[in-house]
Parts: structure tokens; C-alpha cells; sequence
């Protein structure tokens, strides 16, 4: 066991984990942030994508003691701060991109991570940077208009329904 | 309707928001205090005889409680079967046992043999490292015609063959089909494989058991589609647990497409675990076991025929299928190849006589049952295929050979020759709808920009129907069903005025919370917000036979309509009452009661508070209180049906298909949430593109699963898929639900392959190869490029 320090979602907190825990792991057993999910064993479903300084990153594919010392946002983290959903978390129910909702924490931080380095992202631009996170129930359609209409464009060029 | 959304509107999901804050509630993220955890060792072979098992060195491991083995269940019954066929011979199907843990003998990759139960999961796990197994390998039975032959090994030795039963239906047409065979102007011939598929929810399962020593109550936390159902299989005839001791929890559950339907031997293990041990006992599966451990999908081998008079119209059709059981019969296995498909052979089409015949037959593989749509995607698939196949034989425009053909519009309600009585259909308007939505007039221009590009360009339809809400109870008991069919529902109205709607149908994606509270409010006319849907725990909901086979809205839906017409009827004898008025003169609108022709009124909270404060109630003719519970048996299945039309563009140099547009046009009647029923239709589709040109589960000639992780099994991804162009715009209500609604769960894994593949062959032949008539799911690039060079 060994002594692991991050900040997750603003707050600083500090645990003893076997070397083999994975970020994954952490957040959901020993922190109890369960809206991190695990969906698969090959770091393929990016249902466990969280925020690592910033950068988007399957919490299965670290060890929690690889990120001592860092900033880690979960979809716990996500909303705003009187409680509201965040504009991703309100695109995606406004434009029904979930359905059972297992995908969807790593959807909305996978969504994030794309809209803060492209703000006007194409219809081909969100499908190829969602293309780590396996979705189900949804065929993707309504979860790439969700991501077109939280940055702020016209989800008209997606088909009609 | 009522302001935040009656039946009709596309009233956002409550739902979501806990989905979208990481509050949402799933099965793993239960975690009772003392819980054990438990890890599964698993059979690595396909076939083989246990010699032995040696658990001590893992006893000894560090934390570890108990190793099970099926020593542990010599006084516990197997894992039963929810449906038992008759053969064409009259003879009840060949019905193996499926012991909780592996008896003498292992019978597929990820059999469970035994299991390790520790303080922690890593613990559970290591010490499962040294559990000894010696295993004498036997010849593995994989492929199914050759695990017919005499001299074939057997998956069970108990059993006079592989072959679970030989279906006919309907046997007494056999006759009566080959004439017409032997008369026709045409016979089309098409062999083709429905590949075997792997539902693969993201949700992987998850079971937690529970047991209280002091009560003898036991708790079931699982990943289920319908936990009742769970609960009298498990109880009743696994482990002997009486209903009343024996609570069955599904809470949120991240998908099922018919995987989370059965039950399972690691609920009824952590089940039984639990008392065993002295603590809870929970289970959560990896991906990787999920792949040799839910049940699968699909695995048809079948010959078509079909058969055409001289005007092109249908005369006959004949199948032959080899439908994959894999090693045990999983819960609804039976019924998959037989109750579900052969009765849709009809499709959309008068054809006056059709015989099928399906061998089911057990395989050293991983069992299989239904996955999202279950029989009907396969019969679908071979017809609107080999319709496809006749109209290039005869040089005949695909969709004007299946117009000729279609049941007109008059001629509902439509007896078929396989049993069914379709109630309401316009297969001429979905078609119509779908020709429009996709602009096929606009195709050849496209087609030739194509060509410009080398590429080859494709348009392919398919025409499909669908049987949902599969009843009634009797009927389907004398086709073998051990279940009824019906579901229930209780509406408990609260003193002022919010309603409690207990329902026996599980959403695991569909949003019942959010469409079922809509038919509620719109009946008695007060906001959705004061309707709360509860779902998912056998302790407060009546006995539900829970959501598959998009039964949810037609049965579901149903009980809850004729549930809160129940209390609108006390509500109106209350209201009558405090009105001093004739209970035939109340009428109820918008959340008010007014005695007709006058401008007396009491509003709903008025009513609800008078049921539950009875001071001024008619206490000597009526119980106080408002709740209510119904049953709902329907008389019939519905039939949604639609027009389904790919476009496509295949690279001839390899082999690659892009799907450039997808449209659907589906007539599911009428439509309580068209947001809701838009996402099941493009999900669907999704699916079944997935099986058209992605997924497919292999076995290796050891038996070996060559597709067992998401890197080698391919799922569909976001940059695989287009975007959808979905209509829902005809409507033919059904006529035998209160709702008037049919269904939309499975459409879209039902419609699309065929669509698919009529699409790419259509795109060959345009480019004047018409020697290749036919290439086998998934499509591809390899497969393409090989059918192209062959």
C-alpha cells in the first residue's frame, strides 16, 4: 500500500492503494464517485473517461498512484455550481443523447474534453473523437447533435428525425 | 394535455438528470457492509471431463471465505428453461440439465466450474489462480449439421443426440407447399448464415446477494430486465426459496437487448452464497467473461425458397434452419427459433402457403437466446433477402415486386398461413414514406457522382413486421411458454393528489419514468411532474413479467391505462358524492370534476384528499383510499411493420462499404413520446448496421472464441455510423390496446440488415457483376474484396 494525493472535482483528498489500483478503481471504491462506470477490461469503452489536468484520459488505462499530485474532474464534477446542468449535461437531455446511461458520464467528459479545444467542431469531428467511446443504446445520432448543440451550432445539419 | 406533457409530446427525460451527474444507481454501485466478493473460475476448454478439482491451496490464500464447486449444489436444482417446444412429431424438445456450477463435465469456453468467494475482489481473484482443474479434453461439437451426424460427439451424453427438436410449422402445409413448389413459374433459392452476435450492453452483469439470518429474507441485487421473472425462476426452481422470502432488485440497468432477460447461474450462486458464507456475496462481471458468459444472439444457418407464379405474385415458401442452442437452453432459447420466427415468415406478403423447419441444435458454445429483436431479425433477414434475389432473377424493380405483392390496406385485420392475425397495417404508405424520405428518385444522379469517384453505388430496401407484446397467456401456454404474458401495474394516488405508479415493465434505457408518467397525466389531465413511475423491485411493484420483445408501452402501458381507469371511476363516485350529484353526470377534464351542465366543480386534489380524510364520503358503499391494481392480457400481438432504405457506396478496390444514409419509415401506431421512440429506432438501426457490416462472434475449430474482447469483436462506433433519417409518420393504430400502440424497441435491428445488404448487392450489380448474389453478414471489406475476386 502506498500514500496517493489528487485533487478530484475541487477538493484535495488523500488515500493508502495497493499499486495495482486503477484510477478507475479509486474514484468509484475508494472514493465512492460511482458515476465513473466500468463497461470493459481492454481500456476499449471509454465509459470510465475522466479529466486528468485537463486532458481526457480512460481512468482504466492509470494506476492511481500515477497521478499523485493531479487535478482530476469526474462527471460528478460536471454541473455547474448552483447544482444546474452544465450546457454538455443539458445538450445531452434536450436532444435525448442518453438512453440507459451507462455511456454517458464518459460521453459528457469525452464531449467536454473536444469542445475545449474546438469549440465548432464538424458532424465528422465529434464522430471521430467520441470514436474511444462505445454507446449502445443511442447509434450515436442524437449524442453527436447533443455535442453539435452544446457548442452552440445548428443541429439542423444532422438528418431529420 | 396536460402543460409539461401528455401522450404525444416529446416531453424530456426526468431521468437523465441523475444519468448526466454521475447519481444514476447501477448494480455495481451497490455495496452492502461485510459484502464478500466472488470470482468464477471458468472452463478454458470447450469440452472436456473434470477430473478433478483440488481447491485447497486456494482455501489457503489469504482472505479467502469458500471455494464452491458443484459439490457444493448436489441438493440444489439447475438452471430451468422458460419454454418447451414440441417437434413436428408431437414429441416434447430434447431438455438437458444446466447445473449452477459444471457436473462432471464442461461444455463451453466459460462454463463456470467454480468459484472463490473473499474478503476482497483482488483476493477472490489470486486465490482463483490456484484453484487445480484437470480436464480431459474432449472433440468439441461446433458446427451444426455435423452435430447431427451419428457419429458425432454429444454435448450431453444424457441425451439421444445433439438435436434439441425438429420444428415444423405448419406441418400440416408440408404437403400442400411442395405442390405449389412443384407448380411454380419461379423458384428462388438463397443460403445464408445469420451471424451470431454478442449483445454487449455497456452495462456489463452484476449480482449481489443478500441474506438475513434473523428473518430468512434473502435479497437479489441484479442487472435484470425483468426481475419478477428472476425471482420465480430462481426461487421456484433453483434454489426453493419461497416468493415471500425472496426480494429481486434491478435498479438502474445499463441496457440489456435481451441479454439481462434470463436468469443466470451467478444470481442464483451469490443468491445461495450469501446464507452459505454469513455475508452478502457480490459478483461483477469483466467484459471478457460477458463474452463467454451472456447469452448470445442470432447463429441461424437456412435455405429459403421461395416460390412465384407467372405474374410475379408469391405462391409459396419453404425454409430450412439450423438454429444454434449453444450448450444449455437458456431461459426463452426455445422459443427464439420457432414461436418467434416461424410465424413471421408471412412478412408484409399474401404468400397463401409457407412451411418452416428449424433443427435447434446444442453446440459446445455459449448458450443463445434473444438479442434485440429475437427470431423476427432472422426471419426478416432471409426473406426480404430472397425477395431481393428473385426481383434480380427476374429483372423486376425490387420494391415494385414487394408492393405487388404487400396485403392491401383492406384487407385488415389479415389471417396468415403461420398462425398470426395481423389487426392494422399500410405497408403500401410505409413503403410510399420511405421512397420519399430517402429520395430514391434522386438516386441515379447520386449513383453516376459516384462513378465519377470509382466508386459503386447501391440502393437497397426491406420491408419488415414485427409481432410485440407477445400474448395471450393461454395461447402462448399452449405453445409452450412456462410463463404468462400479461403485466401488471398498481396506481397509488397520495392524499393530495401525486400519484405512485407501480409498474411490473423495467426500463433500462426506454424511459418508462419519463413516458409512462405522460399516458397517466393525460388520462386524468394533471401535470406529468405529480407522476412518479416506480420500477425494478419484486418488494413494491406487482408481479411483472418485465420488458423485452418491445412489450413495455403495449402491455405495460396498457395495465397502467386500465389501472388509472380504475380510479377514475371510484375518483368520479367520490366526486358525485361531494357534488351531491349523479355519478353519471361527472365529468373529468384537465384535473377537474364538474356535474354536467353546471358550474359545480372539485378538482383532483379535492377528490384525492376527501379518498384519504373520508369525513364527507359515502364510507357505507365505499372503501376510503385510491389505489388501485390491474392486469393486462392482451388478446393479441401488434404488429409494427415499416420500410427500411440503405445507401451505399462500396470501394472496389477494397472491398470497404460506407452507408452514405440511412431512412426508416416504421408505423408503430400511436406514439406517446416521439423524442423517446426516435432514439429506440436509431438505436436499433445502429444494431443492426453493427450485424450488417461489423460484428460477428467467432469460434475457432477448438471452440475457442476468437471475438472475446472489444478488440477483436468489432462494435459500432460513432465515426462507423451516419445519421439517421427516421419517420414514424404512418400510423395505423392498433386495435386492441387502450393505447392504440405497437411497439419500436427492436424495429431497427429487425429493418436494417437486409436493408444493408440488398444495398451492396445492389451496388455490384450496377456495376455489372452479377455473378456475386449474395455475401454473407458482416459485410466486410474482406469479405467484399473476396466475393469480388473470387
Amino acid at each position: 500500500m502506498a500514500k496517493v494525493s489528487m485533487t478530484v472535482n475541487g477538493k484535495t483528498v488523500t488515500r493508502e492503494v495497493e499499486g495495482r489500483t486503477l484510477l478507475s478503481t479509486f474514484l468509484r471504491e475508494d472514493l465512492g464517485l460511482t458515476g465513473t462506470h466500468i463497461g470493459c477490461d481492454t481500456s476499449q469503452c471509454g465509459a470510465c473517461t475522466v479529466h486528468v489536468d485537463g486532458q481526457q484520459v480512460k481512468g482504466c488505462t492509470v494506476f492511481a498512484l500515477d497521478v499523485d499530485g493531479a487535478d482530476i474532474r469526474t462527471i460528478e464534477g460536471m454541473a455547474n455550481k448552483d447544482g444546474s446542468l452544465s450546457v454538455i449535461q443539458q445538450a445531452f437531455q434536450d436532444h435525448h443523447g442518453l438512453q440507459c446511461g451507462f455511456c454517458t458520464p464518459g460521453m459528457v467528459m469525452a464531449a467536454a474534453s473536444l469542445l475545449a479545444v474546438n469549440p465548432k467542431p464538424t458532424e465528422a469531428e465529434i464522430r471521430h473523437h467520441l470514436e474511444g467511446n462505445l454507446c449502445r443504446c443511442t447509434g450515436y445520432h442524437n449524442i453527436v447533435k447533443a455535442v453539435m448543440a452544446a457548442s452552440g451550432q445548428d443541429v439542423g445539419s444532422i438528418a431529420a428525425e | 394535455m396536460p402543460k409539461d406533457g401528455g401522450i404525444g409530446a416529446s416531453t424530456k427525460r426526468r431521468e437523465d438528470v441523475r444519468f448526466l451527474t454521475g447519481k444514476g444507481r447501477y448494480t455495481d454501485d451497490i455495496n452492502i457492509r461485510g459484502q464478500a466478493y466472488a470470482w468464477f473460475v471458468r472452463s478454458d476448454v470447450a469440452h472436456g471431463r473434470i477430473d478433478r478439482i483440488d481447491t485447497s491451496a486456494a482455501e489457503a490464500m489469504p482472505g479467502v471465505v469458500k471455494v464452491f464447486t458443484a459439490a457444493d449444489f448436489a441438493g440444489v436444482g439447475g438452471i430451468p428453461c422458460g419454454w418447451q417446444v414440441t417437434d413436428r412429431f408431437g414429441k416434447p424438445m430434447q431438455e438437458p440439465k444446466h447445473p449452477v456450477l459444471a457436473d462432471g463435465k464442461v461444455r463451453h469456453v466459460g462454463d463456470p466450474i467454480a468459484v472463490v468467494v473473499a474478503d476482497t475482489l483482488e483476493e477472490a481473484r489470486d486465490a482463483a489462480e490456484a484453484v487445480v482443474i484437470d480436464i480431459t479434453e474432449l472433440p468439441p461439437v461446433l458446427d451444426m449439421k455435423a452435430a447431427l451426424s451419428a457419429d458425432s460427439p454429444k454435448v450431453h451424453e444424457e441425451l439421444s443426440s445433439n438435436l434439441c427438436y425438429d420444428w415444423g410449422f405448419v406441418e400440416e402445409n408440408k404437403g400442400a407447399v411442395e405442390e405449389a413448389f412443384k407448380a411454380a413459374a419461379h423458384v428462388t433459392t438463397l443460403e445464408l448464415v445469420n451471424n451470431r452476435l454478442v449483445a454487449n450492453p455497456m452495462e456489463p452483469r452484476v449480482a449481489v446477494g443478500d441474506y438475513e439470518s434473523h428473518s430468512g429474507n434473502h435479497t437479489l441485487y441484479t442487472t435484470s430486465q425483468n426481475p419478477h421473472v428472476i425471482r420465480l425462476l430462481m426461487g421456484a426452481f433453483v434454489l426453493g426459496i419461497p416468493e415471500h422470502k425472496l426480494r429481486v432488485v434491478a435498479p438502474d440497468v445499463g441496457g440489456g437487448f435481451g441479454s439481462k432477460i434470463y436468469h443466470y447461474a451467478e444470481e442464483a450462486f451469490v443468491t445461495f452464497a450469501a446464507k452459505q458464507v454469513g455475508r452478502p456475496v457480490k459478483w461483477t462481471s469483466t467484459r471478457s467473461e460477458a463474452f463467454i458468459s451472456d447469452a448470445q444472439g442470432r447463429d441461424h444457418v437456412t435455405k429459403i425458397e421461395l416460390a412465384l407464379d407467372a405474374q410475379n405474385n408469391f405462391t409459396a415458401v419453404r425454409t430450412e434452419t439450423y438454429a444454434n442452442m449453444g450448450a444449455y437452453l437458456s431461459t426463452f432459447a426455445p422459443s427464439i427459433p420457432t414461436w418467434l420466427h416461424g410465424t413471421l415468415m408471412a412478412g408484409n406478403y399474401r404468400t397463401p402457403l409457407i412451411y418452416v423447419n428449424v433443427k435447434a441444435v446444442f453446440t459446445n458454445t455459449v448458450p443463445v437466446d434473444a438479442y434485440r429483436g429475437a427470431g423476427r431479425p432472422e426471419a426478416t433477414f432471409q426473406l426480404e433477402r430472397v425477395i431481393d434475389k428473385a426481383a434480380r432473377e427476374l429483372g423486376v424493380d425490387p420494391v415494385e415486386l414487394r408492393r405487388q405483392n404487400f396485403i392491401k390496406p383492406d384487407q385488415f385485420p389479415y389471417q396468415t398461413p403461420v398462425a398470426v392475425v395481423y389487426d392494422t397495417g399500410n405497408y403500401h404508405a410505409t413503403m410510399d414514406k420511405l421512397l420519399q424520405i430517402s429520395d430514391r428518385a434522386g438516386f441515379e444522379a447520386r449513383a453516376a457522382e459516384s462513378r465519377a469517384r470509382g466508386k459503386w453505388r447501391g440502393f437497397g430496401v426491406a420491408h419488415y413486421i414485427e409481432a410485440c407484446g407477445i400474448a395471450p397467456s393461454n395461447l402462448v401456454g399452449q405453445l409452450g411458454a412456462r410463463a404468462g404474458l400479461y403485466e401488471s401495474a398498481t396506481v397509488r394516488v397520495n392524499a393530495t393528489g401525486s400519484i405512485s405508479v407501480f409498474t411490473g415493465s423495467h426500463s433500462h434505457g426506454q424511459g418508462h419514468e419519463t413516458s409512462f408518467a405522460q399516458v397517466v397525466a393525460e388520462l386524468i389531465g394533471i401535470d406529468a411532474g405529480q407522476v412518479e413511475i416506480v420500477h425494478g423491485d419484486t418488494s413494491n411493484t406487482p408481479m411483472g413479467m418485465g420488458t423485452y420483445g418491445s412489450r413495455s408501452l403495449a402491455v405495460g402501458g396498457s395495465a397502467i391505462v386500465k389501472a388509472t381507469n380504475k380510479i377514475i371511476n371510484k375518483a368520479k363516485k367520490i366526486a358525485a358524492h361531494l357534488m351531491e350529484a349523479s355519478e353519471a353526470d361527472i365529468e373529468l377534464k384537465d384535473g377537474k370534476f364538474t356535474v354536467a351542465g353546471t358550474d359545480k366543480s372539485v378538482d383532483w386534489a379535492g377528490v384525492t384528499l376527501a379518498a384519504y380524510v373520508p369525513h364527507n364520503y359515502p364510507l357505507e358503499s365505499m372503501e376510503p383510499g385510491l389505489e388501485e391494481t390491474a392486469f393486462y392480457d392482451p388478446s393479441n400481438f401488434t404488429y409494427p411493420s415499416g420500410g427500411y432504405g440503405c445507401e451505399v457506396e462500396v470501394d472496389p478496390e477494397t472491398g470497404k462499404v460506407t452507408i452514405l444514409a440511412f431512412s426508416a419509415a416504421d408505423d408503430f401506431g400511436n406514439i406517446v413520446n416521439p423524442m423517446i421512440v426516435e432514439g429506440q429506432v436509431q438505436g436499433g438501426l445502429a444494431q443492426g448496421i453493427g450485424q450488417a457490416l461489423l460484428e460477428n462472434c467467432v469460434y475457432d475449430e477448438n471452440g475457442q472464441l476468437l471475438s472475446g474482447s472489444f478488440m477483436d469483436y468489432a462494435m459500432p462506433r460513432a465515426d462507423d455510423l451516419p445519421s439517421f433519417n427516421v419517420d414514424h409518420s404512418c400510423c395505423t393504430p392498433c386495435t386492441h390496446n387502450p393505447l392504440g400502440v405497437k411497439g419500436c424497441g427492436e424495429a431497427g435491428a429487425i429493418g436494417s440488415p437486409p436493408a444493408v445488404v440488398n444495398a451492396v448487392i445492389d451496388a455490384i450489380h450496377r456495376a455489372g457483376r452479377t455473378d456475386v448474389t449474395h455475401i454473407d453478414m458482416p459485410l466486410t471489406p474482406s469479405r467484399v474484396w473476396q466475393a469480388l475476386n473470387a
